[in-house]
């Protein structure tokens, strides 16, 4: 069936049927490959994708439940809390297979659009359904404090 | 995004052979030569310099994350004297003959062992200095200045008043021979090798989501494939109904696989090829199919390790080592048992197969091994390998997962692809319970070990038995690995050891396989040297010796290996204040050797086994030779350090019945950023071969991890740990 959605911007109309999940519409339906496939049981946080700002797993989001929400995914960030949070993980080479790193900064990004000057407590319960298999961990934590910080400069 | 234009850029680039290209490498002879590109089959090319000055280099190992795409790249730089925005990289493509890996044995190109950098340092300086030799040669004739009056720095080539852009002189220098034997740059003039300031090339793809992954490939008229395997090693399909798929939107088809080993799911995309595998009706043969439970494997392998050893690994006597255990005025005896793992790389396995207008196939794999998929897709094609062309992507972790025996995921996608009439695109996805149930793992392991020491506590004989199920026994390609019956992988860590004992008797059985094993980040170090350095630990207490005294005193011989081991356990020590924990606190520390490196950890943890552990921080000291970029080299131990005490927590992989219990993060719970704190890396300057960083972080990891829960709790000997009681805050 013919589904609208709204993604990074502009709308489209995508067919899909429902109970798709969104991650598949943008991967397979809409060829945006920042976005990744990870465990398709919200469990690793790879597939994070934001809806009106707030990161959601796209893997259990069903296309028929986005509705008018507008979708951003990696390719379509653009607030001053991305560019802070991009510009930090490239300042601190956080990536290794780089993989998860999708997720992990659209999530980044929901939390400093949500709290500016994040704890390092509240950056381990806000990240910690972000999984990174190389264990990026010390630098992810590193690069929201320097994300922080670009965006107070 | 327009995949398919990156699809053709790639084709472009692993045929970019225009004339206007300069190619240096080194022959197959050893011989360096330069030559225009469009003998670039000739020749085993590393550098590539195109007329507009552009630098590429190219990698022959493949970017799983550990690194080799900047390493490579920087030696290239350093030699050639560019900065590093000046140089881009391409991953090489197959072609064992001018891309194996001399750590490999020089017949196989892949990537393992931690052994890119040891494997390429001199290769890749001297592909480097060999370019920039004949391009000074090359600007030498054209303005007829002596070359040692010609000086090149950032591109530029400066000299009598003369200035110009490397690019000026590529087409003069592809005509030129290319010295045999180019002058390196001695250490002291490193602007990049060493260069803690220089960043990773792949970050800014990865930082904003245009890295193209092998599961990226969305070629317009793919067919995507899902495959419904035996739960069971050696079941094969009797029969199935595909009836509950056929109103799926986008299935195309179901069928066997030609080994019988699954039913193979045609679609038109990956969530159509899903759902149609979950609507299959499979019914399975299990007539010779593995029925063992994980619990009768732990008693297998206890009861080995009990009984006497198959093999005599130290050759030693072991009456010898008996006859002084049994004088000992003390005996410390542990017995430990580790699981089957699974690697678990972040990108679930996937690769897909593209008819070329020759007849052959193109891989697009995130590819470890290209040796074996390329032969393996030959042989199932009934191609020619040479027409197996491979393009290897970004790999989304690895872990040694994506190098197996029978090259797993390729050769299932070549049988894919063989079911069809090749006019699409294949591309296999496995899901993440296709990888947690897919076999290949790090297999299961018991060691027994009985330690005697004298009056004055000094160890005077150590009896250790280890029983397990091979990786490379009975695998053809990996039997170079097996001398005398002796798995090399199975028993490395714990003999030889680096440390001085007197009197060491070392012995190995091996156990019937009960499921597919591979190689796992760090290998048999995973547990050898979690039993090494638990059994020093416990040792060292026993005698009442402060554990890194008991092992100082085990590392006094005036050799590099004991010097550099002994070093970067007290640098470990020192930077992570050892002894000086504040109140409620504890320290664990534990330092091994593997893949030619060293590596110290000191685990800081708060609270106790009962009432959660929680780890507050790691300090690890690393020698690893000349640190090419040692900001990478920091992140592998972290990686590593990560990756070893996340699965020692609470991971492991059982059966029941011969079927894998487990089936995705929910219950193979990978290691979260709460779990773990601050991890302080500290890099020995070494001008030493750089040697490796991927894997060594790993084996201290989760026995320093023991060691700091020992202090005041339990000693963990049966992996993983919150199996053992220990509760994690």
């Amino acid at each position: 069936m013919a589904i609208t959605i709204k993604l990074n911007g502009d709308t489209h109309t995508v067919d899909a049927e429902p109970g798709t999940p969104l991650l598949w519409v943008i991967r397979d339906k809409m060829k945006l490959t920042g976005t990744k496939f990870g465990c398709g049981i919200a469990a690793c946080g790879a597939c994070t994708v934001h809806m009106d700002g707030d990161p959601v797993r796209s893997c259990q989001t069903n296309i028929e439940d986005v509705g008018d929400a507008e979708v951003t995914t990696i390719e379509g960030l653009n607030s001053a809390q991305a560019h802070a949070v991009q510009q930090a993980w490239t300042e601190i080479d956080v990536v290794q297979c780089g993989y998860c790193q999708s997720g992990q900064i659209m999530s980044a990004v929901g939390l400093l659009t949500s709290n500016a000057t994040p704890t390092p407590d509240e950056i381990d319960d806000y990240m910690n359904g972000n999984a990174c298999r190389c264990a990026t961990y010390e630098r992810i934590r590193a690069a929201i404090k320097r994300a922080s910080e670009i965006m107070e400069a | 995004m327009n995949i398919t234009t990156s699809r053709r850029s790639f084709l472009q680039g692993a045929a970019a052979s225009s004339a206007a290209v300069l190619v240096i490498g080194m022959a197959p002879s050893g011989l360096l030569a330069a030559t225009n590109g469009a003998d670039a089959t000739m020749l085993n090319p590393f550098v590539k310099i195109s007329n507009d000055g552009t630098v590429t280099a190219v990698i022959k190992h493949f970017e799983s994350g550990q690194g080799p795409a900047t390493g490579l790249t920087t030696l290239i730089a350093e030699e050639l004297g560019i900065s590093m925005d000046a140089i881009n990289y391409e991953f090489a493509p197959v072609n064992p003959q001018l891309y194996a890996n001399s750590a490999f044995g020089g017949m196989t190109q892949g990537t393992g062992g931690s052994s890119s950098m040891f494997d390429s340092y001199s290769q890749y300086r001297q592909a480097g200095a060999a370019a920039r030799e004949v391009l000074l040669q090359a600007a030498s004739q054209e303005w007829g200045v002596p070359v040692d009056q010609l000086t090149m720095e950032d591109g530029t080539i400066t000299g009598a008043g003369n200035s110009a852009s490397l690019g000026e002189f590529v087409e003069a220098a592809s005509r030129l021979q290319a010295p045999q034997d180019p002058q390196l740059k001695d250490p002291s003039q490193f602007k990049l090798i060493g260069n803690a300031s220089v960043h990773r090339k792949d970050t800014p793809p990865k930082v904003n989501g245009t890295a193209q992954y092998a599961m990226d490939i969305q070629f317009d008229n793919q067919m995507v494939v899902a495959i419904k395997r035996t739960p069971r090693l050696g079941g094969t399909v009797a029969s199935f109904d595909d009836s509950g798929a056929k109103d799926i939107t986008g299935f195309i088809r179901a069928d066997v696989l030609p080994n019988k080993a699954g039913v193979v799911v045609f679609a038109d995309d990956t969530w159509a090829a899903f759902q149609a595998r979950d609507a299959l009706d499979v019914t399975w043969d299990n007539s010779a199919a593995e029925s063992r439970s994980s619990d009768q494997v732990y008693d297998e392998l206890m009861a080995a390790v009990n009984e006497a050893p198959k093999y005599n690994v130290s050759n030693t006597d072991q009456s010898e080592v008996a006859t002084a255990i049994d004088q000992a005025s003390q005996v410390v005896e542990e017995t430990f048992y580790f699981p089957l793992l699974a690697h678990a790389p972040m990108e679930p396995l996937t690769c897909t197969l593209e008819a070329t207008d020759d007849g052959g196939v193109v891989l697009y794999d995130g590819c470890q091994t290209p040796t074996g998929p390329q032969g393996a897709i030959a042989q199932i094609l009934d191609l020619p390998s040479e027409k197996v062309q491979i393009q290897t992507m970004f790999a989304g972790g690895s872990f040694g997962r994506r190098s197996t025996s029978n090259s797993d995921y390729q050769s299932e996608a070549a049988y894919a692809f063989g079911m069809t009439d090749r006019s699409r695109p294949v591309k296999l996805v496995w899901s993440r319970e296709d990888d947690v149930t897919g076999g290949f793992y790090r297999p299961a392991f018991a060691h027994k070990v009985r330690v005697g020491l004298d009056a004055e506590g000094n160890i005077i004989g150590w009896d250790h038995r280890i029983a397990g199920q091979s990786i490379a026994k009975g695998v053809e390609v990996n039997d170079s690995a097996v001398e005398n019956g002796i798995d090399h992988s199975s028993v490395e860590g714990v003999f030889p050891t680096p440390y001085t004992i007197p009197v060491m008797f070392a012995g190995l059985t091996d156990i019937k396989p009960a499921t597919t094993v591979s190689w796992w980040r760090s290998v048999g170090n995973t547990h050898t040297g979690y039993v090494m350095e638990s059994m020093m630990d416990a040792v060292a207490k026993a005698v009442g010796r402060d554990p890194v005294a008991f092992r100082l005193a085990h590392l006094t011989e005036d050799t590099p290996e004991q010097q550099r081991m002994a070093s970067v356990l007290q640098m470990a020590a020192e930077k992570g204040n050892w002894g000086k924990a504040p109140d409620g606190h504890a320290q664990g520390i534990a330092v091994h050797m593997s893949f030619r490196s060293f590596v110290a950890e000191v685990v800081e943890i708060s609270g106790n086994a009962d009432d959660g552990v929680q780890i507050e921080k790691v300090t690890c000291a690393v020698d690893c030779g000349t640190p090419v970029n040692p900001d990478v080299v920091k992140a592998q131990m972290e990686s590593g350090i990560g990756y070893g005490i996340g699965h020692a927590m609470r991971d492991e992989i059982t059966l029941e019945g011969g079927v894998v219990q487990q089936s995705n993060f929910s219950d193979y719970e990978p290691l979260r950023i709460a779990d773990i704190g601050e991890i302080e890396v500290h890099v020995v300057p070494s001008t030493e071969i750089p040697t490796g960083v991927g894997e060594p972080g790993t084996p201290p990891s989760a026995p320093a991890l023991a060691n700091a829960i020992a202090v005041n709790g339990p000693r963990v000997t049966r992996l993983p740990m919150d199996k053992s009681g220990v509760t994690f805050a």
